[in-house]
């Protein structure tokens, strides 16, 4: 990628993390700490990378992306309304009586959601089933997914990753948000669910590891995933929850805790 | 009477649904020769996808092929379907309402000698309860055979229940099903047996046992669970002023919930349920029982002859 390239880059993922602060202080809850750690790779997805067209968000040849970490929902949100499937002016509306803007995923409601999600482990799942689909049909679209690495502990996880390696998806590029941190604490405390490399290795996937806020390292590993086209690829990313936010980097407590008015304020700064 | 198991009939209907339909895909989790999908493997290979044994994962890519405008059938025994991927059957087809039939075999007592385990008798319960969930339960091959094309034809998340044994073939070729139809099977003034599944059989027998002691008993095949025909149930009970429910289910939660519910509102009339009374199944022949439970004409027509006191 040019410098250009990588700066205008920067900038949306810079726009989008304002936006994931405005909308879960408006919404009074939601989850800004895993949103911010996912923000470079959904600018990359629906930036550089994927075949989309907000116009036709069920055009039958777009790539699709598959958020299965589903309380990432204000990343998500952010980067479709940039992208332009719906206002941006509506991300305010989030989590409220009449918004579409479910405080999880819900494809029946949001224009570009893929797949409703938010019980952990079950979106991965239809990513697989998209990815099998779309081979069957001899397409030659991608199918993206991102998991959060608390939700590898569901078991779910690992039936849909034998399956994607079974079935020899080349189509199905999926990314690991490791941040490190779930609800009640750091993941190796919680339930230790590393080494992540060998086991994704172990279940025949090709595996890639990066610093998931380095927009040219995961420019590199989705090029290197698609060369590989017999078997599924996961981009284990590397991330801080809360990145970008000096008081929410790394700390558990804001995994599903809005900022306050003035907390935004000093976060937006920090941004700007 | 001939007897043919209703996932016999499945597996027929998926064949000659496939040869029609390219958009039908069908997945199982490894017991593709039990639930007889292994039929449409053998038809259509490139079609069939093994997801092992892993029914959670199975309920979610069958979301994904939905997602991407295939037909998928999810087949597997009705207690790992309803019971093991039941957060998946919620969450990730019908809350999105996607177009996913699940086709669980082995369903109720029926299943026999496996045991208490493998009896799901909380099947129609547990997928009733959710919203836009469509619920079909059929009596025997034709209607099973039916059920499956207009399943298929019918936009959105079905749950098909299927039985494990031989059963009677109760309907001619010119029979005719539609999703949320009730049908007469035999018409009586003196009190309504509503019957679901397998007890469909049973109940046609009970009334014939009934007719002998002068009691002429209306028999409905309430096929459809959900959406209940209600306005069926409220004719049948109009001219009877009784009614007695039959199924291969918990007591609670099943079709004898779902007439009440539909009476309680409408036309409050005396009504006896048939059904497993709230207690787990064990091992043993399906004949044994469905006896050993209280699931024959036997007892239907013991509970016929019961409401009808109550009028």
């Amino acid at each position: 990628m040019s410098a250009t390239e990588v700066k205008e880059l920067e900038t949306m993922a810079q726009k989008i993390r304002c936006h994931i602060l405005r909308m879960t202080t408006a919404a009074g809850s939601g989850h800004p700490g895993g949103s911010l750690s996912a923000v470079e790779i959904l600018t990359h997805l629906y930036f550089k990378e994927m075949n989309v067209d907000p116009k036709n968000p069920s055009w039958e040849d777009r790539d699709r992306f598959v958020l299965s970490k589903g309380h990432a929902a204000p990343v998500l949100y952010a980067a479709l309304a940039e992208k332009g499937f719906f206002p941006a002016e509506d991300l305010k509306t989030l989590r409220k009586i009449d918004s579409y803007l479910q405080g999880h995923p819900d494809m029946k409601k949001v224009p570009g959601v893929e797949m409703s999600t938010g019980s952990l482990g079950t979106g991965f799942s239809t990513a697989v089933g998209m990815a099998m689909a779309l081979t069957l049909d001899k397409k030659d679209n991608y199918v993206y997914a991102l998991l959060g690495d608390g939700e590898t502990q569901e078991g779910q996880v690992w039936e849909a990753a034998m399956s994607a390696a079974h079935y020899n998806l080349g189509n199905l590029i999926a990314f690991l948000d490791n941040n490190g941190l779930q609800i009640d604490g750091d993941i190796s405390d919680v339930m230790c669910p590393e080494p992540f490399p060998d086991k994704w290795k172990a279940f025949n996937w090709q595996v890639i590891e990066i610093d998931g806020h380095d927009l040219n390292a995961i420019a590199e590993a989705v090029a290197e995933a698609k060369k590989d086209t017999g078997r599924p690829a996961m981009i284990i990313a590397k991330t801080v929850k809360g990145k970008g936010v000096s008081y929410m980097e790394n700390e558990a407590g804001w995994h599903g805790k809005c900022p306050s008015p003035d907390e935004m304020e000093a976060a937006l700064c920090e941004l700007e | 009477m001939t007897k043919i198991a209703t996932r016999d009939a499945y597996g027929k209907a998926l064949v000659r649904l496939g040869e029609h339909n390219k958009n039908i895909v069908v997945l199982d989790a490894d017991l593709s020769k039990s639930t007889k999908t292994a039929d449409f493997q053998s038809a259509y290979p490139e079609r069939f996808f093994n997801l092992g044994i892993a029914e959670q994962n199975l309920m979610g890519v069958a979301a994904g092929f939905a997602a991407a405008g295939k037909i998928p059938f999810a087949s597997t025994f009705a207690v790992f379907a309803i019971g093991r991927a039941y957060d998946q059957i919620r969450n990730t087809i019908a809350y999105p309402m996607l177009n996913v039939k699940i086709a669980a075999t082995h369903a109720g007592l029926t299943v026999g000698e496996d045991g208490g385990s493998h009896q799901m008798i909380e099947d129609i319960a547990l997928t009733r309860v959710i919203p836009g969930m469509t619920v079909i339960v059929p009596a025997d091959a034709t209607e099973t055979e039916q059920a499956i094309m207009k399943a298929a034809e019918f936009e959105g998340p079905v749950y098909i229940r299927l039985g494990r044994p031989a059963v009677p073939v109760i309907f001619g070729e010119d029979y005719t099903f539609e999703i949320g139809k009730s049908v007469i099977v035999k018409e009586g003034k003196d009190v309504a047996l509503f019957a679901t599944g397998i007890m469909l059989s049973e109940s046609i027998a009970a009334a014939e046992e009934l007719a002998a002691e002068g009691i002429d008993a209306e028999v409905i095949n309430i096929s459809t669970i959900k959406p209940l025909d209600t306005d069926g149930i409220i004719k049948s009970v109009t001219k009877t002023g009784c009614c007695v429910t039959c199924e291969e289910h918990n007591i609670i939660g099943g079709l004898g919930s779902a007439v009440a519910e539909a009476l309680a509102e409408n036309h409050p009339v005396p009504m006896e349920r048939v059904g497993v009374n709230d207690t787990f199944g064990r091992s043993g022949s399906p004949n044994e029982l469905l006896e050993a439970f209280g699931l024959t004409k036997k007892d239907i027509a013991e509970k016929a002859r019961k409401v009808l006191q109550r009028k």
